[in-house]
């Protein structure tokens, strides 16, 4: 019978099926970071059990840590007890530590895939919902509790009800200036945020063949935001060509054989979905939500939805949004004064996002009263970043630039906008409160963030670039 | 985890979809390992813009305040994975979540702590949202997972179902790791034979240490 790639990797996965009917499946990268890990770890001592497979564990610093340039445990407080605990309990269950100062400390989403950690065709885990990032090398992650964590440490396996299977079909070529994030938004906002509830999602089509693979990190990584259970594309040769040589990845000979393995991770032509889903991208334009929740979605040339566009079902919820957003209907999206821009995030804070981003700065200023940052993903995207002098054109533009983390996606580690501030940002969620008190978010891409931090107004990026803003 | 068979409680209503675990347990400063679960419980939406408690937030009313039951609508728990979303709702007597859907992750962190997550058709969820409105914290309802049935005032009993996995699992409080525990030796023939067919998958090392080591 022919099967999806999902069914191939979970079959192969199958350890067996536990007494409550869910299947036990076996879990290749398990990653840690300091916010649940040391839930876990009190727990597993508490009952005398140790980490079943260490070797197969990792664990980075990411949600508290301070982004300050020289930071330490103690400069953000508020974190200093998560990173103690973490690197106690990576100590003494002897996983390894991307830890604070480490050259290769990050975002777990970008460490993993960064340094050949996950691989095609694995399975892995990460308390953390936005795990299915990693699905943009073809690995079929899960996010995961802190309770379904603590299983993982000591069982190697999580036990589950086997997900159905979504195919999105992504047709079309993309316009200058559009990429990954502005597809996903729009995605979202055409199925909406439960619009994936059950389901793991092979995407598919002509952008996402063509898309680089940071970028169908991007797309995997939005999965969560419309309820996905997981989300991934195949892996490709440019997939193999953006692995080889990482230093967790087989090498020489074994490389080989993998690679040789790696050419079968495809669906068959004619295997089933239980639910296909195509978007036609060859017309987008850039993509920004004017809401609080990612589905509230418009292209940056619209205006923010009157209530009787919207579904009745969704205009509670949008009259909600009016609100804390302080918008009313009709307004244009573009012009919109924004006093602060976030550019980072498990979303967008690969080296390739930065570079479009610092494409838009160069040779600009960033517009007085506007606080604009930059957080890379990962130390290692830092490193790369600066060697290409892109920190000298954020900084020269007046860009914070910051050492790697979480930072103010979900403001865990202190940075944060101010009450009433509006903010767009290349996060993942615009939550009511999630980026501080009264912050109100507009989600987009490093393009549309960096020309808005420029103009200190939302933005066409296109405008901008073209000399018309 | 502590077993659930019945539960009763008074029902509140927050009759909105889409509520995600940012509003349920928001990120908090200053309090470290130790959480204040009980405190964390929709402490925004509990609040006015200037601290004080918001009389109107449907936690905060009298006869809400010891509501057991939280009545809600579709896609409940949505967002982050943070398991202190449930945990802040065991902290306040909150035991049963009726709702029109739950988010996959926020569902399985309920049973992962004997939260009971019950789904309504969405007719049959409004049906019951208006009971819980008219009786208006005046009496409680019964959840009973053992005849699957709520019962209370206003209305016949309704039925609803889990699937009987989960339903064990709640009723006898497993411990779900000494359920897989069991499958050790599985799990250890499954590595074995990794090991051979994709031997990458069963080794995670890196690479330039074995240069070195090499060298």
């Amino acid at each position: 019978m022919p099967r999806t790639l999902f069914d191939k990797i979970w079959d192969f996965h199958f350890v067996g099926q536990r007494a409550d009917g869910r299947d036990l499946i076996y879990i290749d990268r398990h990653v840690l970071h300091e916010l649940h890990a040391h839930h876990g770890f009190a727990y597993l001592e508490k009952q005398g059990r140790a980490v079943h497979r260490p070797d197969l564990t990792f664990a980075v610093q990411d949600h508290t840590v301070a982004t300050k340039p020289g930071r330490d445990d103690r400069t953000n407080p508020s974190g200093t007890a998560f990173l103690e605990a973490m690197r106690e309990g990576a100590r003494k269950n002897g996983i390894k530590l991307f830890d604070i100062g480490d050259p290769e400390q990050g975002i777990s989403h970008v460490v993993a895939p960064e340094l050949g950690i996950v691989l095609p065709g694995a399975t892995h885990a990460v308390p953390d919902s936005h795990a299915s990032t990693v699905g943009g090398v073809g690995a079929l992650a899960f996010g995961c509790g802190t309770s379904e964590m603590t299983h993982v440490l000591a069982t190697q396996v999580m036990a589950l009800k086997r997900p159905k299977r979504m195919r999105v079909r992504l047709n079309g070529g993309l316009r200058p200036h559009i990429n990954a994030k502005d597809v996903a938004l729009r995605l979202i906002a055409q199925i909406g945020v439960a619009g994936a509830r059950g389901h793991v999602v092979e995407y598919t089509g002509s952008v996402v063949t063509t898309m680089p693979i940071e970028q169908r990190m991007t797309l995997c990584n939005l999965n969560i935001e419309m309820g996905g259970r997981s989300g991934f594309v195949a892996p490709d040769d440019a997939t193999f060509e953006w692995l080889a040589r990482r230093s967790y990845a087989p090498q020489g000979a074994m490389w080989e054989r993998a690679l040789g393995y790696w050419r079968t991770l495809a669906s068959d032509e004619d295997a089933d979905f239980d639910r296909e889903v195509a978007l036609d991208c060859g017309s987008l334009e850039p993509q920004i939500t004017w809401g609080t929740d990612p589905s509230q979605v418009v292209g940056v040339s619209e205006r923010v939805p009157e209530p009787s566009a919207i579904e009745p079902s969704r205009r509670a919820a949008a009259e909600s949004a009016y609100a804390y957003m302080g918008l009313i209907p009709g307004t244009p999206l573009a012009g919109l004064p924004v006093t602060r821009v976030f550019i980072g995030s498990c979303t967008n804070s690969q080296l390739p996002d930065l570079e479009v981003a610092a494409a838009v700065v160069r040779g600009r200023r960033v517009a007085p009263g506007v606080v604009a940052m930059v957080v890379p993903g990962s130390s290692t995207v830092k490193r790369q970043a600066e060697a290409a002098g892109l920190d000298r054109v954020f900084r020269d533009a007046g860009f914070f630039w910051g050492e790697s983390g979480c930072s103010m996606c979900a403001g865990g580690n202190g940075d944060r906008g101010e009450p009433g501030e509006r903010c767009v940002s290349t996060t993942n969620r615009n939550f009511e409160n999630r980026q501080g008190p009264k912050v109100r978010t507009h989600l987009a891409s490093p393009a549309t963030a960096a020309a808005t931090a420029i103009a200190g107004r939302i933005t066409d990026v296109r405008r901008l670039a073209s000399g018309a803003a | 985890m502590q077993p659930f068979r019945s539960h009763t409680a008074i029902a509140a209503p927050l009759l909105k979809d889409d509520i995600n675990t940012d509003q349920i347990a928001p990120v908090l400063h200053g309090r470290g390992l130790k959480e204040d679960y009980k405190a964390m419980l929709f402490y925004r939406a509990r609040r006015r813009d200037d601290g004080s408690e918001d009389p109107d937030f449907v936690l905060n009313r009298r006869q809400f305040r010891d509501a057991g039951i939280l009545v809600t609508g579709h896609n409940f728990g949505a967002g982050s994975s943070r398991e202190s979303a449930v945990w802040s709702m065991l902290a306040n007597g909150i035991r049963v979540v009726v709702a029109k859907s739950f988010a996959d992750i926020y569902r399985e962190n309920c049973l992962q702590n004997g939260l009971l997550p019950i789904v309504l058709e969405p007719s049959q969820a409004d049906a019951f949202a208006a009971r819980v409105m008219a009786v208006d914290g005046a009496a409680p309802f019964t959840v009973d997972l053992v005849t699957q049935r709520i019962s209370g005032p206003g209305g016949p009993e309704i039925a609803f179902e889990l699937p009987a996995a989960d339903r064990m699992r709640l009723l006898e409080g497993l411990d779900d790791i000494g359920l897989t525990l069991k499958h050790m030796d599985q799990i250890v023939s499954w590595e074995r034979r990794a090991a051979a067919a994709q031997p990458w998958l069963q080794t995670a090392r890196d690479t330039r240490m074995e240069d070195r080591e090499d060298a």
